[in-house]
């Protein structure tokens, strides 16, 4: 059986060298194409950006002020019929006024906040709920995409297990690419001396092209997803 | 499963690949909308070429300090409560995944797509130890449930029509639904997430590790790969040893070409980034955490002509480029991974000996070369593979006792003169209409599918000598 020393001994034996045990300083990459892309653009022509992509990533997204986020989710959630609606126990909840609705929501709905308290619970509840709500961590305009980083207030079943993911998108978290958000991940790694368990890059829902390679909408995650972009600033 | 995944000699497993019309006319398809969708993506870019460059330089240093970036990997994902293992062949991972198991009595293991837990065998491996497991993305899955094997890295049911998928659906799911690929999916999502739930060990394959923070990512646009991380409460990632990264900021260049160059998107619709074990306080996630690093094969390209080889990070747009796997299918390469990369790859991992016909499924037209997203030279590779099978003496018959015969026939003035006269007489009963349809010996391959000019009744140096003295 290779022991740990043995196998990286044999690697840099057949480099034709001996171990590399001192830090290794990473080159400056001669070509870096990728902090180019959508360069130079205001935060609205990044919004625009992530629409355009996201027309064609078979996800929806509304563009509203604060003010209308509840009577867009209202909007969704009955198109949806949804009945039963799982949502991280965010740090931004106040702030956005999800506080309240989520309460208001309990009269109308099975409504559960992913708490670390609940346990299992979490995730016994968002296998069956309709819906699940995150806000996202960080916003990619080139791909459509929400990074989440998940956290005992916002477990990976959310964005996950339900039919139908929306995501509330501060206007202030859309950077260009994913170059952007490899960035603010190395920062953590930096500042906080770790990266959260879970990093989650979601690109509208769940595909497949398995079947004589026709496009299939919702094979394991959710079959559809919303975006909900929110002016913060 | 191994690597190799036929018995069948290779002429054999091409007829069978040539004469399978469905499978040849998916290929062509598919080769043509993957082919499509990746030049928009790379083309929208504006400067393809520059990322290929800096994917190729990402890849040379990465594997140039490959020991380096494996121990740091190591140290942090031990420090994030993970278990480190490596393996330096197959029989090494998979006692060790079965020794796992067993500790856990697991019944029932879930499993994300991944190539290299099919190199090794891995599903019959824990079968062994009563351990069942279930494919869970869907071509996998398909092909599970009747035993079939995968055709191509990305799509691996390609070569079957939604009236067999339905078929075997009815066969062994006991499926009474329509045969269009929605009802057959949505079929598939609800019998898979039962499987999900009931799941002991989530197993999942790894496309980059990234070293600087004990990171597995993991491309996928169905989700499986998500659902095994985040039920189970124990998870096992298996990489093969060269599939990993500095730090996050060459994972999101080496996904960013991955996508484009696989599937022509600029994401796929999940890329999950797992570390280690769930942190306290948080209820999903695996609570125990195994990475396996597999060499079985693979340090022994280290520091030889074929290093770039290990550059790959299995887009598949070698494959979807390839006139020859668009004509033979994946399964004629015999090998879990066919196309041009296949033909580079496999006979390096498991020897000439039961792959040497493979570096001639080509036609050296470098298609392979101009579609890697990381500039691995395959055609170039393909040559070096057949000057060593000639050096070693195990070139294919007819090529051997062909270049032997042509040196000692062109070099006969008086021989090539005669038999080249002698041709058309020769060819006589094989002849008609000035074509060779069904032809002799070495002719009788070619003339099989297509024919063949009948030699013409004026030799080029008859004509030659003629044309000079008309003068």
């Amino acid at each position: 059986m290779a022991t740990k020393e043995e196998f990286l001994n044999n690697i840099a034996n057949e480099l034709g060298r001996p171990r590399i045990t001192a830090p290794v300083e990473k080159p400056v990459w001669r070509h870096q194409p990728q902090h180019a892309v959508l360069q130079g653009l205001s935060q609205d022509q990044l919004v625009e950006a992530l629409q355009a992509q996201c027309a064609v990533g078979h996800t929806s997204v509304d563009v509203v002020p604060l003010a209308q986020l509840e009577a867009t989710l209202d909007r969704i959630l009955d198109g949806l019929q949804a009945d039963s609606v799982i949502a991280a126990d965010d740090r931004r909840n106040d702030e956005f006024g999800m506080t309240t609705y989520y309460e208001q929501l309990k009269n109308k709905m099975d409504m559960h906040i992913w708490k670390e308290e609940a346990g299992e619970e979490n995730l016994r509840f968002a296998e069956r709920a309709r819906v699940g709500i995150t806000f996202s961590d960080v916003t990619l305009a080139e791909s459509g995409t929400v990074v989440l980083f998940m956290n005992e207030q916002m477990g990976r079943g959310i964005s996950l297990l339900p039919h139908a993911h929306i995501a509330i998108v501060p206007k202030s978290t859309i950077v260009p690419r994913m170059t952007q958000a490899a960035q603010t991940v190395r920062g953590k790694l930096k500042g906080e001396g770790k990266v959260p368990s879970c990093v989650s890059f979601i690109s509208g829902p769940s595909k497949s092209a398995d079947i004589e390679m026709n496009l299939v909408v919702g094979v394991h995650g959710p079959v559809e997803v919303f975006y909900i972009v929110v002016d913060d600033q | 499963m191994s690597i190799r995944i036929s018995n069948d000699p290779y002429d054999k497993r091409i007829d069978k690949g040539v004469a399978n019309d469905f499978m040849r006319e998916s290929i062509a398809s598919a080769q043509g909308r993957f082919r499509s969708g990746k030049l928009a993506a790379s083309e929208e870019l504006g400067d393809w070429e520059d990322w290929r460059s800096l994917g190729e330089e990402i890849r040379t240093h990465t594997l140039n300090h490959l020991d380096y970036y494996l121990n740091q990997l190591t140290e942090q994902v031990e420090a994030r409560g993970g278990n480190v293992f490596f393996a330096k062949d197959a029989a090494e991972a998979n006692e060790y995944i079965k020794k796992v198991a067993q500790s856990k009595n697991a019944k029932k293991v879930v499993k994300s797509k991944s190539m290299v837990t099919e190199e090794i065998g891995l599903n019959k491996a824990l079968a062994e130890v009563g351990a069942d497991v279930v494919e869970t993305d869907l071509g996998e899955w398909i092909l599970q449930l009747d035993g079939d094997l995968p055709s191509h890295i990305v799509t691996p049911a390609l070569h079957l029509n939604k009236e067999q998928i339905k078929d075997t659906f009815v066969k062994y799911r006991g499926y009474d639904s329509t045969s269009t690929p929605e009802d057959l999916a949505l079929f598939a999502r609800k019998q898979l997430r039962e499987e999900f739930l009931a799941a002991d060990i989530g197993i999942t394959g790894c496309n980059f590790a990234i070293a600087e923070s004990g990171t597995v990512t993991l491309v996928t646009n169905e989700g499986n790969a998500r659902l095994s991380t985040t039920l189970p409460k124990t998870q096992i990632s298996v990489m093969g040893m060269e599939r990993i990264v500095p730090t996050w900021e060459e994972m999101e260049v080496l996904v960013s070409l991955l996508t484009r160059s696989a599937v022509g998107q600029k994401l796929t619709s999940y890329i999950t980034a797992i570390t280690g074990v769930r942190q306290e306080g948080e209820t999903d996630g695996p609570e125990e955490y195994h990475l396996v690093i597999v060499d079985n094969g693979r340090s022994k390209i280290l520091g030889t002509e074929f290093q770039s080889a290990l550059h790959c990070i299995r887009c598949a747009a070698c494959i979807n480029a390839c006139p020859v796997y668009r004509q033979i299918g994946g399964h004629a390469y015999g090998s879990i991974y066919p196309g041009p990369i296949g033909a580079v790859l496999t006979p390096l991992l498991d020897g000439y000996e039961n792959h040497k016909e493979l570096p001639y499924a080509s036609t050296l037209c470098a298609a392979c070369t101009d579609a890697c997203p990381v500039k691995i030279p395959l055609h170039e590779h393909l040559v070096r593979h057949r000057e060593n099978i000639v050096e070693l003496g195990m070139a294919p018959k007819m090529e051997k006792v062909a270049m032997k015969g042509f040196v000692q026939w062109a070099s006969h003035p008086a021989a090539y003169k005669l038999s080249s006269k002698l041709a058309r007489t020769a060819m006589k009963p094989w002849t008609k209409d000035e074509k060779i349809t069904d032809g002799p010996s070495i002719l009788k391959e070619w003339t099989k599918e297509r024919d063949f000019p009948a030699p013409p009744k004026e030799t080029f140096r008859h004509w030659f000598k003629n044309r000079k003295e008309e003068k």
